[in-house]
């Protein structure tokens, strides 16, 4: 059975024809062809596929394409202003807070929804706010350093 | 090669992509007419298959076909090898059991591919599946590492379910040395099982073109000129010059990704038979039971020490188990990657060391981060942690006291190894300032006082990277050399393309090596790009393992670009009509020598290739060279790693309050990402000591399958780090290099472990020290005083 889910993905408006049961991770990823947003797990643990749904973050693989029906989505392709990087882009290349890159999009994802929600964003707070998503490669020191040093600067601005 | 770019912290190149959403990872891509395979894998763990009925899958809606294992026996397909042949103390060779693609006859561990569901989509593919019925007889199982010797033979032509039962070291020296001791510490250890779980799950494309015969996979490999040569010479899916292996961006590895697989080698000879490209993806469940685990030994170790607490000699008995089949490189990780290891950074006169290898109906086991130094060091810290404290003698002064001395090397180890340089003292006097370690006591006092209990331990570490100098790997038994290639082609315009058989998945070659061909010679690196990963591109490499890439790969770029610029320099003598000895290199520019006169690089290579004039019997157009390294040694990065922990007697919870990490990997190329490399492994090493742990019960099925039920280690379990750094060049590779990436999974377990033991004032507990296994302790001490 096939459905129209309407949604602005990215500030474009979209119609995606697709099965009850398609995940957004799917509907972006297969269906749109935005093959940032990444899907390491099938338990809802990993959150390489952090996106934002009217402008909260959300495990994309975790709700279904259908539920999100006339909401705005945010990938990581959508977060450049005109091409500017997104401070928090621009943190993470700065603090080396990555290296295979796949938990990345999710990673910058949950951060910029952190320093939104208005904590403080000690290391302690920032740590327990990244706890939804796994990186296996940068033993997570230079995120931290990159979320505080991007929450600063999108605080200042 | 001076120059302000070794050594300097340049953001790196490869990020942009990946921070924008244009990585471009083997799942990303889609290719025309694509299908999608889906397997159905063994529910048991060890069974025969009595029949398998498929009629019903191969109708349902969107199925191409379905092939089982008994398929896979008909077309002769041969199995997938280990590259390592290993001989036991008798001479005799090591067993090594058939690896089908897919069984057709008998599974030997639960998640074993026995057939495969190709359809026009996933969904399809998934759902038939369901359909796919297979009989089994199920057998008993063999699961426990250091019973699997006594239980049922797995296999009718392997008796004792045992591989092979390896030595290496003096057995009568050693046992010398125990009975001359004043003291012997013991110690019984388990190195829990680890599942790698790199983000990106495993993933593989195959497309094979009827027309050309030709077959491009895409595979998130860490080797995939590796996987070629397995794919043609073993298992015979495609000849050589037809076949191209792609390993694009891909999300770590940390060895899982070095290994050949059942379902990608299954897709490309599916995809022969259907004639349509088949794409595969791991859902993580997958990842789980299939991907090759790590660690796994269970090993009783006894130190030998004089009345001054100098080592004598070191017996070590390590069972390991390689799971049901031997993976690419299993048998080498416990034995030239374990026992070779074990004299540490100590002058132990005499060692000897046993290893019995196991079968068991597990997954395959073989090299994560570390692969077999992590075991050795972990052995080695624990015991001498352990030794320390029974004799009442501060640790960080006993390893001292055993120390290789800075003035002692060339130094040669009794278990084969010749370290080259080191300086032990320095790592250890940097760590113990930099955690001060003078402060501890005062700081426990103040833990007490707040009811916490807080503990600090050691390790000093070695590890043997920069796989290998060929000959000595061919002697033990290494099926390939291992030497690396390099290419360098500078182009007309001046922008070079370097091409590499080593492989990124994380560890930023595209700039590390960028750097090191920029300095060499002086081209800007905005115009240097890193090309890795592609069969169809360069011509032949070993890929990244080990601790390997700048070492050797590196190794090889630095000699292909003296060849550059020993080209552009006859070029530089023709065009300003001088002879070649006469023509001086420095930062980018061919000066002869004593004038005024010279070209830049960017002009020899524009000569190089739009010249009309070049004596052609002598100069022959273009600058592009290529040049193979292969080390004469291994590289010896060492250092010393201090954790400090805090415990809450009350949960058990043990948070980390300090991590110094200090180590030598000779020549720092980009210290951003050496230390971020440090970060990563240490989180590894710090999940495997208290919270990761791979569990099957007793029927062989895997408990943690998930990460609900396998505790990978998150933002909120770890610190940030204090990473320091000592430095001896490494000797015998023209970068200096000894390589980073192994270090902090390998050091870390051990200092862990004894900060936690260090707390409770307690010598003995297997990883991982959970909250509840830390209360448990407590409790149990409690009970006893
Ligand atoms: S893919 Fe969504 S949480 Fe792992
Ligand atoms: S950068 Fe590789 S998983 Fe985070």
């Amino acid at each position: 059975m096939s459905e129209t889910v309407n949604l602005i993905v990215n500030g474009q408006d979209k119609a995606v024809s697709c099965s009850a049961n398609t995940t957004l991770s799917q509907l972006l990823r297969e269906h749109l062809m935005l093959t940032g947003t990444h899907v390491g797990c099938d338990t809802s643990q990993c959150g390489a596929c952090t996106v934002h749904v009217d402008g909260k973050a959300v495990k994309s693989c975790t709700i279904l394409a259908v539920q999100v029906d006339g909401s705005e989505i945010t990938t990581i392709e959508g977060i450049a202003n005109q091409g500017e990087q997104h401070a928090m882009q621009a943190a993470f290349k700065e603090c080396h807070g990555l290296q295979c890159g796949f938990c990345t999009p999710g990673m910058i994802m949950a951060s910029i929804d952190l320093v939104q929600s208005g904590m403080d964003l000690t290391e302690p707070e920032i740590r327990e706010g990244l706890e939804g998503n796994i990186c296996r490669c940068t033993g997570y020191h230079n995120i931290v350093s990159a979320v505080a040093s991007a929450g600063q600067k999108m605080r200042e601005a | 090669m001076s120059n302000e770019l070794i050594g300097a912290r340049v953001l790196r190149k490869e990020d942009n992509r990946f921070i924008t959403g244009k990585g471009r990872y083997t799942d990303d891509i889609n290719l025309a007419g694509q299908t999608y395979a889906c397997f159905v894998r063994s529910p048991h763990a060890h069974a025969n298959i009595k029949g398998f009925h498929i009629s019903a899958a191969e109708n349902a809606p969107g199925v191409v076909a379905v092939l089982t294992g008994l398929q896979v026996l008909e077309d002769g397909l041969g199995g997938l090898p280990c590259g390592w042949m290993l001989h036991s103390k008798d001479g005799s060779e090591m067993k090594q059991p058939m690896h089908p693609i897919m069984a057709g006859e008998k599974v030997n561990y639960a998640g074993e591919p026995v057939a495969v569901v190709i359809a026009d989509t996933y969904e399809q593919a998934k759902n038939a599946v369901e359909q796919v019925a297979v009989d089994y007889e199920v057998l008993q199982a063999v699961v426990d590492t250091s019973s699997a010797a006594e239980q049922a033979d797995i296999y009718p032509d392997i008796p004792a379910n045992t591989c092979y039962n390896w030595e290496l070291g003096d057995a009568e020296a050693t046992s010398q040395g125990l009975a001359e001791a004043a003291h012997i510490t013991r110690i019984e250890l388990i190195n829990n099982r680890l599942i790698p779980n790199a983000m990106e799950p495993r993933a593989a494309i195959a497309d094979y073109n009827t027309g050309t015969e030709e077959l491009i996979l895409y595979t998130t490999s860490q080797n995939p000129h590796l996987a070629r040569l397995i794919f043609t010479a073993f298992v015979q899916i495609a000849p050589e010059h037809k076949l191209r292996v792609i390993a694009p961006d891909v999300g770590g590895g940390f060895g899982s990704k070095i290994f050949v697989y059942s379902e990608e080698t299954t897709i490309s000879w599916a995809s022969k038979k259907i004639g349509r490209p088949i794409k595969w993806t791991a859902e993580r469940s997958e990842s789980f039971l299939t991907d090759a685990h790590g660690r796994d030994h269970h090993t009783m170790a006894e130190l030998a020490l004089d009345e001054e607490g100098n080592f004598l000699a070191l017996n070590v008995k390590t069972t390991a188990n390689m799971g049901a089949y031997l993976s690419t490189f299993a048998s080498a990780v416990p034995t030239y990657l374990y026992g070779t290891l074990l004299a540490g950074q100590y002058r132990t006169p005499s060692i000897y060391v046993e290893v019995d290898a196991v079968f068991t109906n597990t997954a395959p086991v073989d090299a994560y981060r570390g692969a077999g130094r992590p075991e050795a060091t972990y052995v080695l810290e624990r015991l001498v942690e352990k030794a320390a404290s029974e004799l009442a003698i501060d640790p960080a002064e006993l390893r001292r006291r055993n120390f290789i001395g800075k003035d002692q090397f060339p130094y040669q180890t009794p278990v084969a190894l010749e370290y080259d340089i080191g300086d032990y003292e320095a790592s250890l006097d940097k760590a113990l300032e930099m955690s001060d370690y003078a402060g501890f006591a005062s700081r426990k006092d103040a833990s007490q006082r707040a009811g916490k209990l807080r503990g600090i331990g050691l390790s000093c570490y070695i590890e043997a990277c920069g796989l290998a100098p060929s000959a000595l790997a061919g002697s033990l038994g290494a099926g390939v050399g291992l030497w690396e290639s390099g290419e360098i082609r500078v182009n007309p315009t001046g922008s070079v393309t370097v091409l590499t058989g080593s492989h990124s998945h994380g560890q930023g070659h595209e700039t590390t090596f960028a750097q090191l061909v920029s300095a060499k010679l002086g081209i800007p690196i905005d115009d240097i790009d890193v090309v890795h990963g592609d069969t169809g591109k360069m011509d032949f490499g070993l890929g990244t393992y080990g601790s390997r890439s700048l070492a050797v790969g590196g190794s090889a770029l630095s000699r292909a670009a003296d060849k550059v610029i020993a080209k552009g320099t006859k070029i530089a003598a023709h065009l300003l009509q001088t002879d070649a000895e006469n023509i001086e290199f420095d930062a980018g520019e061919f000066k002869v020598i004593d004038s005024n006169e010279g070209k830049t690089i960017q002009e020899i290579a524009f000569a190089a290739y739009v010249n009309h004039d070049f004596p052609i019997d002598e100069l022959e157009p273009g600058l592009t060279e290529k040049a193979f390294y292969d080390p004469v040694n291994f590289t010896y990065p060492a250092g010393t790693h201090i954790c400090e922990v805090e415990i809450d007697p009350d949960t058990g919870v043990t948070e980390i309050t300090k991590f110094t990490a200090v180590d030598d990997f000779g020549t720092l190329i980009n210290p951003m990402i050496v230390e971020g490399q440090v970060h990563g492994g240490l989180v590894q090493g710090i999940g495997q000591a208290l919270l990761e742990n791979c569990v099957y019960d007793t029927e062989g099925q895997l408990v943690t399958g998930s990460y609900m039920d396998y505790c990978m280690p998150r933002a909120d379990d770890v610190p940030s780090f204090d990473v320091g750094m000592t430095c001896t060049p490494c000797t015998h590779n023209p970068v200096g290099a000894k390589g980073c990436g192994e270090a902090g999974a390998i050091g870390s377990p051990p200092a862990v472990m004894n900060a936690v033991l260090n707390a409770l004032g307690q010598t003995d507990m297997d990883m991982p020290a959970t909250s509840e296994k830390v209360w448990q302790a407590i409790q149990n001490a409690a009970a006893s005083n």
